[in-house]
């Protein structure tokens, strides 16, 4: 059956095209009026003229570019090989967590004890600890160097939070979901694997997302126990030269990389959500 | 513009309804006056809550004309938000808000959107909830009660912005017989009263009581509609006819 729209539809949809062009309009004079009065109010304030030399300086941020590139790729290696590792210790955490047979007991409270101490400890406190203290220990087969062990540190510090979070996700799942998967016969852990682990994580995303973009953020603490990563590159720049330029560089760097992550994860959980919830009530 | 039609609460004329290629209501005409209580039958997927949503602007319809009390609402310029303080909705799952206590459902809107005080709000409220035998759990939070309180709990936060129309979308579908027959009793009781109410239900023999029309949806169409003893009794269409054997006991 063909349809074609009647008159009164067709003048509705260019009401809703004009109220749509209108509030776009309204959106850009908006965007436009509010940034370009910050812009305005920052560069016409006393000081700006001082504040752009030291900080914002085109030529120092070329001249400490590449060290602070060369820096950043250690941060970068830093955090690739620690969030699986802080994923993976997490959710073992977050499930010891869980477990209610009786002879886990001992891992539960192994768990328990975990989080709160490592989540208890400021991170910097951690990583110092670890890089300078672990090497002393002389274990055998175990590198040495304070990039492995700051890593360690944070893997360690991160785990203890992101356990937590895993913990809220399976928390929040409703237990008559539990109720219809141990009813089919699954075992506790064949409901966990299969049922409850699947939604939590879903669940977790954008609070899992949040704990990363401060991990990477947080990998500039290394710069405390001598390893040479962006932010060591970049003091180094301003204490030679004293300009602070390079500083704001490294921020610009933690920032670019942050912000893809997080749409993301918008995006993911979009996708996800879409899905899910597919034809019905939004 | 007949006279009729110029005093209709509310009005509906060729609406239609897609979800992209899928269409799920056309060419649906519907007159609703003060007093009315219509009945939407017809099977799942007919379009009954479809309907019921798009009156309540919850969708957009595609094309057609909805009037309420006087004025078109399903123009785009229409504040949406004016013609839901106007209109009570009620929802298969009661979408009661967990968080709050019985008392604070129900006095939610009242306070925040109608701008009563705290205790005119709540006198109205337990008069509501003491007429509907819920007096006892005004303070209780909604998953402590049944579903059939709950869902009663539903229809008093609905009543209790004093709304002109009321739409009432498979209200029972969740609930049993027992708990059913509280919650249909409460309606019957609203409708006594002269509360118009546009309704979606399976429950045919409380549709055949109460109704003042009985439409019959089918594909997204209003196959038939008219006065409940016509439809119950001697349906013109043919589907009308299979539809009722199928639900009504022999």
């Amino acid at each position: 059956m063909s349809w074609e729209p009647s008159a009164r539809e067709l003048e509705r949809r260019s009401v809703r095209q004009s109220l749509r062009t209108r509030s776009m309009l309204v959106t850009t004079t908006a965007l436009v009026v509010f940034f370009g009065l910050l812009v305005l109010g920052v560069a016409s304030s006393p000081g700006w003229p001082t504040i752009h030399e030291t900080f914002f300086n085109g030529e120092d941020a070329k001249a400490s570019f590449p060290a602070i590139l060369e820096g950043f790729w250690l941060n970068v290696k830093m955090f690739l090989i620690a969030e699986p590792l802080i994923l993976v210790l997490a959710l073992v955490v977050a499930l010891a967590r869980q477990a209610r047979a009786s002879w886990l007991v001992p891992v539960r409270v192994v768990a328990v004890l975990y989080t709160d101490v490592f989540r208890g400890i400021p991170t910097i406190l951690l990583v110092v600890l670890f890089a300078f203290g672990m090497p002393v220990l002389g274990l055998q087969g175990i590198p040495q160097s304070p990039f492995f062990w700051a890593t360690v540190a944070l893997v360690l510090s991160y785990g203890a939070y992101v356990a937590e979070v895993f913990r809220a996700g399976i928390e929040s799942i409703h237990p008559s979901q539990v109720a219809s998967a141990e009813a089919l016969g699954l075992g506790r852990g064949q409901t966990m694997r299969h049922v409850v682990v699947p939604q939590a994580v879903r669940r977790v995303v954008p609070p899992l997302l949040n704990d990363f973009v401060s991990l990477q953020k947080d990998t500039a603490l290394v710069s405390s126990v001598a390893v040479f990563d962006a932010m060591f590159a970049a003091r180094d720049y301003a204490a030679y030269n004293f300009n602070y330029t390079s500083l704001v560089v490294v921020a610009g760097f933690f920032v670019v990389m942050t912000v893809p992550l997080a749409r993301l994860t918008d995006w993911l959980s979009r996708r996800y959500s879409d899905r899910e919830r597919a034809g019905q009530v939004r | 513009m007949t006279p009729a039609e110029a005093t209709a609460l509310l009005e509906a004329q060729g609406v239609r309804k897609s979800y992209g290629d899928r269409v799920v209501l056309q060419d649906v005409d519907l007159t609703v006056q003060t007093g009315d209580v219509v009945c939407l039958i017809g099977s799942s997927g007919s379009g009954k809550s479809t309907l019921l949503r798009c009156l309540n602007l919850l969708e957009d319809i595609d094309d057609g004309v909805i009037r309420f009390e006087g004025r078109e609402i399903s123009d785009p310029r229409v504040d949406k938000r004016d013609v839901r303080r106007r209109i009570g909705i009620v929802f298969q799952a009661y979408n009661l808000f967990p968080h709050l206590s019985v008392l604070d459902n129900i006095t939610l809107a009242p306070r925040k959107v109608h701008g009563l005080g705290r205790t005119e709000a709540e006198t109205r409220a337990r008069e509501l909830l003491d007429r509907f035998g819920l007096g006892e759990h005004a303070k209780s939070h909604p998953d402590r009660l049944s579903g059939g309180q709950q869902q009663r709990v539903a229809l008093v936060r609905a009543l209790a912005t004093r709304p002109s129309l009321l739409l009432l979308d498979e209200i029972t579908a969740a609930l049993d017989p027992e708990l059913t027959a509280g919650v249909l009793d409460a309606v019957r009781t609203l409708a006594a009263e002269g509360t118009t109410m546009v309704l979606a239900t399976h429950e045919m023999a409380f549709a055949r009581d109460v109704a003042t029309t009985v439409c019959f949806l089918e594909r997204g169409v209003i196959l038939e509609q008219g006065p409940p003893e016509q439809i119950f009794t001697d349906p013109r269409e043919q589907r009308t006819r299979e539809f009722l054997r199928r639900v009504l006991p022999a």
